[in-house]
């Protein structure tokens, strides 16, 4: 473990305002990544994971009501930046972003050499010829031929402009890259030719990733580690091995068991209810209301608890100090 | 047509032969260039053939293009046939009036992919539920209130009485969804077409409302047509697998048959790509065919896989259309190896 980590993220706060009232998307998330790590935020529509992303990045709607918390970027608070340069210091150069549904996202007019080279005539300053030399290299990198810098996003599959957009992403050499839902709209044989790239590039570029997915199945190709957000928290932190083995919390083993197995029969399982409104989450723990192990001390706010082993779990039957009848051997 | 009416037609037919078949379809849709010029025909679905069982269900799995939603609205009736026929309890679908496709739709119901899509947004559930019984005029205000509220408890939408006023906004997507299927299953059915009904839903979500169509499959005996591109959940909710590429059924087995003993390269190749949550992953590059599926205005010529697989044999696979041939009883596959 390198002595500052890649990235270290605290108490990070997002919420939004509404008519109806605030909303809190992203509250009060702390994590760190290590550089050349790939982190997986797991969650299920409405977490604040892609809330999550649109804060690290600092790219935020006009409704913001609280934005707060530290972002350690190679130690540095990157929150104390001012806006542009923030834009010029980070964005591309040191983290990057693939959106969601990024293939979607391609200006459809502009030639794909234009797109990929971008950042670098942006951000590092480069003349277009020397931007497409290294718009091409990153096109082969990504597993698309070369002359594909002359076509237009729309001559492509799904499938190749999701690649463009990752050549996009990666052309800048960032330590960094975010990928909002890589795959979740792509066929299964693209999903795991796209997977299959991603896992080329960390061998190759050092790269970390922050893998941003609701997909249980497909997170387990890239995770060294997971977090698993609920109701904007992370409610597990945990090393992917032992996760994928048997998670700690009580959602996210309901979670693990409600993902169909093409090569185990299992018996599935679903989770009663639904998660909560950000807007007016429940007092106490966030899950407890859809949980099978409540007891009382669930309606108090849990912190996350070191499980004793590295991993970290919101839950109060992990915390040493419960008394012995409802503790983890219910778990 | 009331339902007293459907009930003895139905009587009328022979509850034995099967509930659905699909003889050689195929849909074609054709590319016109300016106004009366024609530039091809796309064939979504290119001579189909398959019987359905009383009480069966069966999924129709491939990626986006295959034509597998062509297939469900064909056999739907919202698109026309270029060839081939569909038999309903033995009768001909070309050959109904629009009398006797109302008695048709009343025997079929439909659960779209997009649940929020489907339903109206100016709509209240009690509306929506009630259109499908007023249409077929189904009896009194009290019967039909009677029944929306069975049908509503069947889908586990309860408190009903809280339900019924709500509009679609109003309601969660799991929530929406088991209004689809209601609406699907008001007229008592014997056919569900089920397109993508879950892809849309969260991962937790999506276990309950496939068990909630498997009950209602075991209930009422229903047909049950499944069309998903989710490999993984299919084994948990159906008896048989049809594999569909470029228009074409490749390979079809039982379930366990099918993910054991997968026969077509192409079936292979996806059965390999799909992940189970594990960290050994990380460590394991896919094999993956090179290329993408195929466009479907001008298809590879004989078998439609030819250019991406890796069993190709020149000569064979570019020159004739395989056939389905049967290694295993009860598994077919259109493939030249097995020959």
């Amino acid at each position: 473990m390198s002595p500052t980590p890649l990235l270290r993220v605290e108490d990070l706060r997002l919420y939004f305002g509404t008519t109806g009232g605030v909303v809190r998307a992203v509250d009060g998330v702390s994590f760190e990544l290590e550089h050349n790590q790939a982190l997986v935020i797991l969650g299920e529509s409405g977490c604040g994971k892609s809330s999550l992303a649109r804060a690290l990045l600092r790219l935020l709607p006009r409704n913001v009501q609280t934005y707060t918390g530290r972002v350690f970027v190679n130690g540095t608070d990157v929150m104390k930046l001012d806006d542009e340069r923030f834009r010029r210091e980070m964005r591309w150069t040191t983290i990057s972003l693939v959106p969601q549904a990024a293939m979607n996202a391609l200006n459809p007019v502009v030639k794909v050499g234009d797109q990929v080279a971008e950042p670098l005539m942006v951000h590092r300053g480069l003349e277009k010829e020397a931007g497409w030399q290294r718009a091409r290299e990153m096109l082969q990198r990504v597993g698309l031929p070369a002359d594909f810098l002359k076509r237009y996003p729309f001559e492509l599959s799904g499938g190749m402009r999701q690649r463009t957009a990752l050549a996009m992403a990666l052309v800048a050499k960032p330590q960094l890259v975010v990928l909002d839902e890589p795959t979740s709209a792509l066929d299964v044989l693209t999903q795991a030719n796209i997977m299959n790239v991603l896992k080329e590039i960390r061998r190759e570029l050092e790269t970390s990733f922050i893998l941003i997915t609701h997909d249980v199945a497909t997170s387990s190709e890239l995770a060294d580690r997971v977090a698993v957000m609920y109701a904007g928290q992370v409610v597990e932190l945990s090393d992917a091995a032992r996760f994928f083995g048997r998670p700690l919390h009580p959602y996210s083993q309901k979670l693990m068991d409600s993902v169909p197995r093409l090569r185990e029969d299992k018996k599935l399982e679903f989770i009663p209810g639904e998660p909560p409104n950000l807007m007016n989450p429940p007092a106490g723990c966030r899950f407890a209301p859809r949980c099978s192990f409540r007891f009382e001390r669930c309606d108090q706010e849990p912190p996350l608890i070191d499980s004793g082993d590295g991993r970290r779990v919101r839950c109060w039957l992990y915390d040493s100090t419960v008394s012995s009848s409802e503790s983890r051997v219910s778990i | 047509m009331t339902i007293e009416n459907q009930a003895r037609t139905a009587l009328a037919t022979p509850q034995h032969g099967p509930l659905l078949s699909v003889r050689n379809l195929r849909t074609e849709f054709e590319l016109r260039r300016w106004v009366f010029g024609r530039a091809g025909f796309v064939r979504a679905v290119d001579g189909v053939s398959f019987e359905l069982k009383r009480g069966e269900a069966i999924a129709v799995v491939g990626e986006s293009g295959c034509g597998k939603s062509s297939l469900a609205k064909t056999i739907l009736g919202l698109y026309r046939p270029s060839q081939g026929e569909v038999f309903f309890e033995g009768k001909n679908l070309a050959g109904l009036n629009g009398r006797d496709m109302r008695w048709y739709r009343s025997e079929v119901g439909y659960v779209q992919q997009d649940p929020y899509g489907a339903l109206p947004p100016f709509m209240p559930v009690r509306r929506i539920l009630e259109e499908p019984l007023i249409i077929n005029g189904v009896g009194s205000k009290t019967e039909r209130e009677r029944r929306i509220r069975e049908v509503l408890e069947e889908v586990r939408l309860t408190p009903v009485a809280d339900l019924l006023p709500k509009f679609p906004h109003m309601l969660s997507g799991g929530q929406q969804q088991r209004v689809v299927i209601a609406r699907a299953m008001i007229l008592r059915p014997k056919l569900l077409v089920a397109d993508e009904p879950v892809s849309m839903l969260d991962a937790s979500v999506r276990v309950e409302i496939l068990e909630l169509l498997r009950g209602l499959q075991r209930a009422h005996n229903l047909g049950v047509i499944y069309i998903t591109h989710d490999l993984s959940s299919v084994r948990h909710f159906s008896e048989r697998i049809f594999v569909m590429y470029a228009g074409k059924i490749i390979e079809k087995a039982e379930v366990r048959e099918l993910i054991r003993n997968p026969l077509h390269p192409y079936t292979r190749a996806l059965l390999a790509a799909i992940p189970d949550p594990d960290p050994e992953n990380v460590h394991i590059f896919k094999p993956v065919p090179p290329g993408e599926p195929p466009s479907l205005l001008q298809p590879p010529a004989a078998c439609r896989f030819h250019p991406r697989c890796p069993e190709f044999m020149k000569g064979l696979c570019d020159v004739e259309d395989p056939p389905d041939f049967e290694p295993v009883p009860g598994h077919f596959v259109m493939c030249w190896l097995y020959r």
